[in-house]
């Protein structure tokens, strides 16, 4: 009999050369596909070929799969896929006791052991073997037999271990093994599908010859909600919602990005699905790929860019200049460990305050954050609607957790989409003339007798000429904030994503940490804790609600992936007492951390 | 039909007295009138500077972006609606220093946008330090011992670039930059064009030689497509072209037409015309040659987009009832 549970969570780790990661995507897709709810953590080195078999070389994939809604990529492990010793050493930890380690031992022998840096003496086999359940397979060995009669080379022919591991995990975990090889057939080419489809089968006999059916596990499938899904990563969800903006705006969307990790994956993504309406362009630098958005958005267009860590930086001068001629722009900042390189493929949510203070001048702008990738699309359409329907430039929050994690997503009906209403190229106004909103009109170059000049020297109130009139100044730094506060009439209610709006703990979290955050306090209140979550989508302007809300709780804590930049925000709006708990690891929170650091304040409260 | 003077915006113009750039908006508004522009389908783009207050002076769309991003402005706008009559506006400062990136990639990407660089060898703005343009030894406020610097020269920077148009004028030849504003503008792609412009306060006479009625024809080749090279007075000298080397020869020794006869389709010449940086210069068009438009090529590719509904489609999807 095959076990059943509500939960599996898989961690497999090896060298970044092992295609870990390929491993897990196809995974989690069959997994999402058969009907379970998947939520994954990829961890991989910054260097493209680290050295071979060493500790900083490991790629890690973490995933989680249920039979409900789940939010996060579970804790602790139930079963370690080690390609290598030094995926184990480096991860040994995050196995349950009594979890399974399934050891590619070709990854184990002296040369491996080396290294990762043990001494020829150490065996980390046999030591596991006291406290977890131990399969030690020879993948290569059996890859090689079963690609003997093929013509590749032998280096081809070793990298097939990810698909005889793939034909394992399919078995033992009760995916469909006939759809996987239609998959296989459709990525890969000719010799490799070949190749790539024979390694799965041996893999997938593996468990039946060795008669392993007592490690066999099964999720049963979840009712979804009924539509249709597919996997998608936060960065493909975000591509997916520029292409929406161009649908739903009606102009095209100029995205202009420059190479950074871990934002390149929009790039990448908008020039592999080639949506249409978003012309996708690899500027020279960071700040020509704002400041060519910004020429596309003078020109009628929505000019979009999106960077990660110093290349955001180098975005604040066009940010200025975009908020001083107020017209619309889109900046994503897929956040990653900083300051400077740091860490550039890690999880850390230190942009707050940068995104909120970070620019010369007065300089107010929209700041709001994803939370999850099936919410990516219709955040990227209310930021650009916001960008649109305000004339402002406003900055989008993601982070490298959200923008590699995939999940499955339900794909939208576009009828049903956010609309976008650009304000009327009307020449009878002034450029700079505003409405009710304190919102200008966006009149482009091409529209008859509607010529007008804009740029970064303050602008003359209505007709947006140059102006040094010290009354001017003033007027026009309160008029471009007035005019960014109003964007919360764009704001649904405040509600909270899981508890009561009174009780004794209030969780706050923003961004990437919605799904550890949720899934701590689901813990907490089952144990009876009257403990709430509220998740911030809108970091600036604030949601009018937030500081009064807070009010109704005992305790409130933040919780986020920094040294405390959301809670210094707060704090400087309320006078009530708001903790902080954070982590600047670069490994995201688990949620078994966060109720950790909860209970004292349930205690307290 | 439109006059120059209908090119002028209704803003007061602001430069120094005497300033060259006076001359330069008034050909430049002359030129628009001249090619029959329409104002509401022109765009002037500038850097920061003095050059780039000019999108204010003219009647039409225009913006005074950021110190040296005008180039990566200007390619944003001409990806976003390629049929608009794009002008950008720089100085030597703002093209060759902060924003030489951004020329660099412009020029070679070829997008299609005269780029006119204003060089009066000085940063006027900012009240007169020494710029990238700057001869070594030049005395300023931030060289008061005269600069070290190697002056970066425009032409050869703009050719290794991958330019596709490459020109030179000057403030007091009206009718010179009439004319090299009005090619620039017929060139499909970046069209450089180098402009000598007098800084009358922080930089006095720096081309004085090339564009003084009394010095110039000793000083400044006119070039014309398929004529020889030559200049003097009575056009009494011409250049010849020894192996790479350039000779000045007296015409009393040669007739004209055995002289270097300009070929502006010829790369190596216009590098040889380029890196005339003396006593001597060159005038006019250097270089042209013919190569596909950016912002077109861009579109092009883009012609077999996905409608939103073909891209949801893509991949492995499935459906829960």
């Amino acid at each position: 009999m095959t076990k059943v549970l509500s939960h599996l969570v898989v961690l497999m780790a090896g060298d970044s050369g092992d295609g870990v990661q390929l491993l897990g995507s196809q995974l989690i897709r069959a997994a999402a596909q058969s009907g379970q709810d998947v939520r994954t953590l990829s961890d991989f080195p910054a260097e493209i070929r680290a050295p071979q078999g060493t500790i900083s070389g490991v790629s890690g994939f973490q995933f989680q799969m249920a039979s409900e809604a789940i939010f996060d990529p579970g804790d602790a492990a139930d079963v370690f896929v080690a390609f290598n010793v030094a995926g184990w050493i480096k991860h040994q930890h995050k196995l349950k006791p009594g979890g399974l380690l399934l050891a590619s031992i070709d990854g184990f022998d002296a040369r491996s052991k080396s290294t990762a840096g043990l001494e020829a003496s150490e065996n980390p086999l046999e030591e596991a073997k006291s406290n977890f359940q131990v399969l030690e397979v020879d993948f290569k060995k059996i890859t090689s037999e079963a690609l003997k009669n093929q013509s590749l080379s032998g280096r081809e022919k070793s990298r097939a271990k990810n698909m005889t591991i793939l034909g394992l995990l399919t078995w033992l975990y009760g995916q469909s093994a006939p759809a996987m090889e239609v998959d296989l057939q459709r990525q890969f080419q000719g010799d490799l599908a070949a190749a790539n489809v024979l390694a799965f089968r041996a893999g997938y006999h593996l468990g039946e010859t060795a008669e392993w059916t007592a490690f066999r596990r099964e999720v049963p499938q979840r009712k979804a909600l009924p539509g249709t899904y597919k996997t998608l990563s936060g960065s493909q969800a975000m591509a997916l919602g520029l292409a929406a903006v161009a649908r739903q705006l009606g102009r095209q969307v100029l995205y202009a990005g420059y190479p950074i990790t871990p934002a390149s994956e929009i790039l990448h993504e908008l020039a592999r699905i080639r949506p249409a309406g978003v012309l996708p362009f690899q500027a020279e630098d960071e700040i020509a790929s704002i400041t060519a958005a910004i020429g596309a958005s003078y020109a009628g267009n929505l000019g979009a860019t999106a960077s990660s860590g110093p290349g955001i930086s180098l975005k604040g001068e066009g940010m200025g200049l975009a908020v001083m001629m107020e017209l619309p722009l889109l900046i994503i900042n897929v956040q990653r460990g900083g300051p400077s390189t740091g860490l550039p493929t890690k999880m850390e949510q230190s942009d707050l305050l940068q995104a909120l203070y970070g620019r010369h001048g007065e300089a107010p702008m929209p700041v709001m954050a994803i939370k999850r990738t099936g919410e990516a699309l219709d955040d990227v359409l209310l930021a650009a609607k916001i960008a649109v329907e305000s004339m402002t430039p406003v900055m989008l929050l993601s982070d490298a957790y959200i923008a590699n994690s995939a999940e499955p997503f339900r794909l939208p009906d576009p009828e049903q989409m956010r609309r976008i209403e650009a304000p009327k190229a009307d020449i009878r106004r002034a450029p700079y003339a505003r409405d009710e909103h304190g919102v200008r009109p966006w009149i482009v170059p091409g529209t008859p007798e509607g010529m007008h000049r804009v740029g970064g020297l303050e602008t003359e109130a209505e007709t947006g000429n140059v102006s040094y009139d010290p009354k001017n100044h003033q007027s026009m730094v309160e008029q471009r904030s007035a005019k960014v506060q109003a964007v919360t009439r764009f704001y649904g209610p405040l509600s909270v994503e899981v508890g009561e709006d009174q009780g004794d703990v209030l969780i706050v979290g923003w961004g990437s940490t919605y799904g550890a955050i949720r899934t701590a306090v689901e813990s907490l209140r089952v144990q009876g804790h009257a403990v709430s979550h509220l998740h911030l989508k809108h970091l600036f302007p604030l949601h009018p609600q937030v500081i009064p809300f807070m009010t109704g709780f005992k305790q409130v804590v933040v919780a986020e992936m920094n040294e405390g930049q959301l809670v210094q925000v707060l704090r400087s709006q309320t006078q009530q007492v708001i903790h902080f708990l954070g982590k600047t690891s670069g490994q995201p929170f688990a949620s078994s951390e966060l109720q950790a650091g909860i209970i004292p304040y349930i205690s307290a409260s | 039909m439109m006059t120059g003077k209908d090119f002028l915006s209704d803003q007061e113009v602001r430069w120094c007295p005497g300033c060259g750039d006076y001359s330069i908006l008034k050909q430049f508004t002359e030129v628009l009138a001249l090619i029959g522009a329409d104002p509401s389908q022109t765009v002037v783009i500038s850097g920061i500077g003095c050059a780039s207050r000019l999108p204010y002076y003219v009647n039409a769309y225009g913006m005074h972006s950021l110190h040296g991003r005008a180039p990566a402005v200007a390619t944003g706008i001409k990806l976003a609606n390629p049929s608009l009559d794009v002008w950008l506006i720089t100085g030597d400062g703002d093209a060759l220093s902060i924003g030489g990136n951004h020329l660099i990639h412009a020029l070679r990407r070829n997008v299609g946008v005269p780029i006119l660089l204003f060089n009066n060898e000085i940063y006027g703005l900012t009240k007169g330090q020494y710029s990238p343009t700057s001869r070594s030894g030049a005395v300023s406020k931030s060289t008061p011992l005269g600069s070290i610097d190697h002056p970066v020269n425009p032409q050869t920077l703009a050719l290794g670039a991958g330019a596709t148009f490459l020109a030179r004028s000057m403030d007091r030849h009206p009718a010179h930059l009439r004319e090299v504003l009005a090619a620039s503008k017929a060139h499909k792609g970046s069209a450089f064009v180098e402009i000598y412009q007098n800084c009358n306060v922080f930089h006095d006479g720096a081309f004085e030689q090339f564009t003084d009625k009394k010095s110039q024809s000793d000083h400044a080749i006119f070039l014309q497509h398929g004529e020889p090279i030559t200049f003097g007075t009575n056009l009494d000298h011409g250049l010849i072209l020894e192996g790479s080397q350039v000779k000045v020869v007296p015409l009393a020794e040669r007739s004209a037409s055995e002289c270097w006869i300009h070929d502006e389709r010829d790369p190596m010449k216009a590098f040889a015309l380029a890196r005339m940086t003396e006593d001597l210069r060159p005038f006019g068009i250097l270089y042209r040659e013919d190569r596909p438009v950016f912002e077109q090529q861009v579109h092009a590719a883009h012609q077999n987009s996905r409608s939103f509904e073909e891209v949801l489609a893509m991949g492995r999807t499935w459906t829960v009832d």
